[in-house]
Order: structure tokens, then sequence, then C-alpha cells
């Protein structure tokens, strides 16, 4: 993965898939274009209008619990956003995230605040704003193969299974 | 050193002779099942290129989240499905009117089978650990790589024990077991973890039963979710399938990373209630006061089964739902609904005001069948409440067992269903 740098967008624990896109809009449409504009709309309405492209999403833990919707990763992606920053995954969400080429990224993120510039090089997470640097847990290279590649449609395009795991 | 269930599959699966909490594993799939959604899957998987799936004896397709089709969109979706399924040779298709919701209709037709490897696209998938596999839910990308391979990664998962022991209640049923250990654990409880369940209690109750702790064990976060394999179990299968059956168990020794003793009659006094709007915001109905409701909801994959109509059958056999309430029954699947009519619970339950909705998801995932306007409370079976879960983001969902659905039908409120039926009265249904 080349190294990426953006602004903290941060929300708080047990960050639903619900609150990420609601059912609702998910009844709407699935594409990504459309569902962007209505990303975190029931708990930061303002968010869809603020974000940039190349922002990191930060959480606490248990990110993206609740129903496996893979529109909760697709919308993020549709937003320009490329990693998202917890202390903790629902294990769905950490799958769907990897699958779709959303790197996710498990380390201590009580002391990032909103707005704060993050650069992020592997699992080594730099805090330009406050000078701290956050070790985060490293990706599996299994794993880190398929986020590489953009996703596991892509990885499958040149490979007819997964690579050995080493 | 010995191996937990998961692990014990998970090495088979993966032709390793060892695995470890936290290790990533490449894993042959036994069964992959999809819904509704392996429209999603199908469009991923003509991106990826390939002309066939891998296996098309090893794909399931039940429809069920939005049967019969409510929309022109659903209808368009449900159509591509079935030119897939079609054009690729999958036998395994449940149409509309041919199956019920997938968690039901996969077991009652011999789909599953102990120390199995099934990957579905539907985050309850877990149900599955009912039957011996090592069951879970995955997304439509990786549903579609599965079809290319036949091949997932799988993190190996830590497990946790919980043991029950004790006798239940009156009135408490494994739906209070589960919500009780959910609230204990939180929604996190058991992230990226397998579950083993054992113990008297457990091995005492129905298949039916133990597919809700397996199904609910998803809202704390469980990867897999097993319940004994045991001879209720195998009897059960045997009775769906002539393929052989695998006792399969973890090891004596094997490591856990917690164990969690419970006992059913010490711990669980009164009906569980998960109160708006999460899982894991579970009280007493006793601490909940005058909660009136405007809809109960029967059925879902949690709690559509026969054994749950027939308790709300028993409830309300010779009374009526309270006038400022709806009840909406849902049996989980054509089996259930046929089963239900001739032994007489749907003529009780629609003589008491009920409405029977076809064998499916219903209104649990806010697609129709019921779905709730502002400011309206609902007391249902089902396994989530999150916001605007089943309708109006103002609306609010309390999930409970069948018998307190039943019960608060009939009072129009949360209601006990010993406030309902006094023990001394005859049980009208036989269950």
């Amino acid at each position: 993965m080349s190294p990426m740098a953006g602004r903290a967008r941060v929300f708080g624990d047990d960050i639903n898939t619900d609150y990420i896109v609601t059912s609702r809009r998910k009844r709407e449409s699935l594409d990504p274009e459309y569902l962007r504009h209505y990303l975190f709309e029931e708990i930061d309405p303002a968010f869809a209008a603020t974000v940039a492209p190349g922002d990191l999403l930060v959480a606490g833990a248990n990110f993206g619990c609740g129903s496996a919707m893979e529109v909760a990763v697709t919308a993020v992606l549709g937003a320009g956003i490329h990693a998202v920053l917890a202390r903790s995954f629902s294990r769905t969400y950490y799958r769907n995230a990897v699958n779709n080429g959303l790197l996710p990224v498990v380390c201590d993120t009580s002391a990032i605040a909103e707005g704060h510039r993050l650069r992020l090089d592997g699992a080594l997470v730099y805090n330009e704003t406050t000078g701290e640097s956050l070790p985060g847990e490293p990706l599996p290279a299994i794993m880190l193969a398929i986020v590489s590649a953009g996703g596991l449609v892509p990885y499958f395009r040149t490979r007819t299974d997964f690579d050995s795991v080493s | 050193m010995g191996m937990t269930l998961a692990e014990k599959i998970l090495v088979r699966a993966s032709g390793r002779e060892s695995v470890a909490p936290d290790e990533v594993v490449v894993a042959r799939v036994d069964l992959a099942m999809s819904h509704e959604n392996a429209d999603l899957v199908r469009k991923s998987f003509l991106e990826i290129g390939r002309p066939h799936v891998w296996d098309p004896s090893k794909i399931v397709i039940i429809f069920d989240h939005r049967v019969p089709a409510e929309s022109e969109r659903t209808a368009t979706t449900h159509q591509a499905v079935r030119e897939f399924v079609a054009a690729q040779g999958i036998r395994h298709f449940y149409d509309v009117g041919r199956g019920g919701i997938c968690h039901q209709v996969l077991p009652e037709n011999g789909h599953v089978r102990p120390g199995m490897v099934l990957v579905g696209t539907d985050s309850h998938t877990t149900t599955h650990g009912a039957f011996g596999a090592f069951a879970t839910g995955i997304g439509a990308t990786e549903m579609a790589g599965v079809w290319t391979g036949g091949t997932l990664w799988f993190k190996v998962p830590a497990t946790l024990r919980i043991l029950v022991e004790g006798e239940f209640r009156p009135w408490i049923s494994a739906k209070d077991l589960i919500l009780y250990i959910i609230g204990r654990l939180g929604a996190a409880g058991a992230d990226y973890r397998a579950v083993e369940f054992d113990g008297a209690a457990i091995r005492r109750m129905t298949v039916a039963s133990r597919m809700v702790l397996a199904n609910l064990s998803m809202e704390m976060g469980a990867k897999v979710a097993f319940t004994p394999v045991d001879n209720t179990l195998l009897d059960w299968l045997r009775a769906r399938t002539p393929e052989p059956l695998e006792q399969v168990a973890p090891d004596p020794d094997a490591r856990y990373e917690r164990v969690l003793r419970i006992d059913a009659g010490e711990d669980i006094w009164e009906p569980q209630i998960a109160c708006p709007h999460a899982v894991d915001h579970v009280r007493p109905l006793s601490a909940l006061g005058d909660v009136p409701v405007h809809q109960a909801v029967l059925g879902s994959c949690t709690n559509g089964r026969l054994e749950d109509l027939a308790i709300a059958a028993r409830i309300l056999s010779g009374r009526k739902v309270h006038p400022r309430t709806r009840l909406v029954v849902i049996p989980a699947s054509q089996q259930i609904y046929r089963d239900a009519m001739r032994l007489g619970y749907l003529d009780t339950l629609v003589a008491a005001g009920g409405m029977i909705a076809p064998p499916g998801c219903g209104p649990c995932v806010g697609v129709h069948q019921g779905i709730l306007a502002a400011g309206e409370a609902c007391v249902s079976s089902t396994n989530r409440n999150f916001i605007g879960r089943m309708g109006s983001k103002d609306s609010q969902v309390y999930l409970a067992s069948p018998a307190v659905v039943a019960a608060s039908a009939v009072a129009g409120k949360l209601e006990h269903p010993a406030a309902i039926v006094k023990e001394s009265e005859p049980c009208l249904v036989e269950a």
C-alpha cells in the first residue's frame, strides 16, 4: 500500500452499518456515488457535505457492527475515503473492507480528534497535528495483497485461487 | 494439544496440521448460501470473469428478504437471479413459495451437516452452528470469490465457552437466555470469537431452541456459535438427510479464551427484553413498567418456528389481540406454515385477530409487511432493534421471546405471559 495522508473524521464506539448508511437509503440505491451523499446522515447530518476525498475515518471500538451490508464500505470508498482507523472493527465490516479495497487499521484512536492531520504508512499512523506516532496492527499478508489489489474482484482477475498463506 | 470445535473444523478444511487463534488460513467451503443478494454476488462474479461457478451443487439460493416481490426493482432482481441459476445449473434454488427464510430452509432440507464449513451472504448464518457447522456470514464480494474458487480466507477465532446448567423457570425460553447473555457481554462481547454452548440446560433444548442461541450470537459479534452435536440433533438430521453424519465435538482439553457459567434457574428470573435501540440494551421485563405496543411481530430466522407459533397459539387461544395492537405472524418456512396450519395454530392466531404473512423475513428488514409509523412501538420476536430497522426512525422495537410477544399482543403493552395464562388453565393447543 502506498502511504496516505488526510484529515481525521472522528466517530465514537459501536457505529453500526445502519448509521453509516441507513437501510432506507440502501433501499433507494446501492450506488456509492448516490449513497456518499447520505453517509452518517442519522448521527452526523453535516458529514456528507463536508467530506473530502482523502479524508480518513477514525472510530472507537466495534466499528461497523450490525448488518453485514457491503454498501457501508462501498459508500465510504465512494466519498474518496481509503482507510478507516478504529480501536476495533466488527468482523463483517473488517472483511468487507479488505474485500473491497478499504484499508482497515486497528490502532488506539483515543487521542485523535476531529480535523487532525494524519499520515498512514503501512501499519504506522503518524498524527501530524500532535506529533504522536501510533503503531497499528499490521495486516496479514493475504489481506494486504487483497486491499492493495483494490479488493477481491480485481485480486481474482489475475489469479485462480488465493496466494498460499505463509 | 486439544482443539476447540472451530479449530478442528478449520484444520480439516485448510489441510493444516494445527491452527491457532488469529492465524489466517484459506479453507475449502462446503456450502455457499445466498438470498436475494445473490444478484450482487452475480455481478461481482461476472466482473471477475469466470464462465462457470466452481461447483453448482454446493451453492444454495433462497429468496426470503422480499417475497413475494414488493417492487418492480425486486422483481427485476429476482428475475436476474433466476436466469443466472438456470444458466449455471444451480439446482438448490428455493423460489417464492418453495422455501421460506434461508436459515430455516437450509437445515429443513438437509443441506447442513456437522463439521461443514458453511458461508452465507447473511449475517445470521451463525444459526447453522446449531447443526455443528462452522457457519458464518460473509459479504457479497467475497461470496463471488467463493463461487470462483470454492475457498475463502478465515482468521482463526478464539473460543468463548458458555456452560448453562439448571432448570429454566416457567415461560423462560432460549430467547431469554441469549438476550440475558448478550446483555451481560455486550454487542462486541464475542467479536471475532467462536462461541461453544454446552451444559445440561442446552442439551435438553429442542433443535429449534438451539438455533435461537446460534442465531443471536451474531448480535454479540460472534463469527460462529456452536451447540452440541448430540443424539437430539443427529435424530433431527437423520429425518432430513440420507447423507452420513459425523459427531464432531471439541477436545476435552481444548483451550478456551474464557468460560462463562450460567445457571438458568438462578440467573434468569423473568423474561428478558432488548430495549431500543440496541440488542445489548437488555432489561428484565419488570424493570420496564407500562410500555404500550402498537404492533407485535412473531417470526424471523430467530423465532418463527413451530414451537414459537405453538406457544403463541396457546397464549392467544380463546383471546383477542388488544384493540390498539396489530399482530403479524410469519411462519419461518412453507413447511412450518403447513405444520402450523395442520395443528390448528394458524386458525387460533387468526381467530384472535392476528394476520399471517407469507414465510420470509417480513418487517424485520424494514421492507414490507408491517412497517412502523413515527411514535409507534413494536414488540418483536426478531433479532434487531436499531433505529429505523422496522420503519420510521422515530419508532421503537422491543425484542422479546415469542411468549412475551403473544402476551403483549393480548395486553396491548409489554406483558408477562403468566399474567395472561394462569397455571391452572388447560392448555388448549398441544405443542
